[in-house]
């Protein structure tokens, strides 16, 4: 099973995934690895500093894109759950941007879906980031950093 | 041959439209609805197209009703 979501508003990542974990006893004694990744807004980006960000996305094409990424990810490490929150439209620095968390039985399945999804939505789902500088002016980000 | 066609990002801002409807004849692929879009220009290396929300190339077959979109690389998470 997998929950994907997008949100337009701030969220609470870590409480997420306790919420999560919890409307889950089915799983309790199942998994003995959850592995999390949670992306939050810098207040600096290439040297200088940053007020805000939106981000836009393609709606629809986002829900698929990041729904197949899951499921590719399933076709190579056995996991029990997945869950996926990002976030879209006005982001203010310190606030989570993305939540992926892995539930599996062992934790290299756990680590690795984790970091693979990750990787994937950021070169594939269709997500524009545009900064706001502390003057005002804004700039699309142009691409993003290596993961590895 | 109707098909939609969908910008975003820096592309839209740099076009100054969101969406637009293409009638046209003789548009077999991708890159045919760019040409059409664009006053004849060839589709730039550096830009994503996607049909009917699946990534595809330039060379991909577009059909009538589709929706083509256009957007530059892609920066989330």
């Amino acid at each position: 099973m997998a929950s994907i979501e997008l949100r337009d508003a701030p969220f609470l990542p870590y409480r997420e995934l306790e919420a999560f974990q919890a409307a889950l006893p089915e799983l309790a004694g199942r998994y003995g690895a959850t592995a999390s990744f949670v992306g939050s807004l810098r207040d600096f980006n290439e040297g200088e500093a940053v007020s805000g960000m939106f981000l836009e996305h393609y709606p629809g094409m986002t829900e698929r894109r990041l729904a197949d990424i899951v499921d590719q990810a399933r076709e190579h490490w056995p996991f029990l759950e997945a869950l996926v929150i990002h976030r879209i439209g006005q982001i203010r620095p310190h606030e989570a941007i993305v939540l992926v968390a892995i539930w599996s039985a062992h934790r290299g399945a756990a680590f690795d879906a984790c970091r693979w999804i990750m990787e994937e939505l950021k070169n594939s789902a269709p997500f524009w980031k545009k900064e706001t500088l502390p003057e005002g002016e804004q700039r699309w980000v142009q691409h993003n950093t290596d993961g590895y | 041959m109707s098909i939609r066609v969908r910008y975003f990002a820096s592309l839209r801002e740099t076009l100054g439209r969101n969406e637009e409807s293409l009638s046209a004849e003789g548009i077999a692929t991708v890159s045919d609805v760019w040409r059409c879009v664009s006053g004849g220009k060839p589709l730039p290396d550096h830009l994503l197209c996607a049909v009917n929300m699946e990534y595809s190339e330039a060379g991909t077959a577009v059909r009538d009703g589709d929706e083509v979109a256009f957007f530059p690389p892609v920066t989330g998470g």
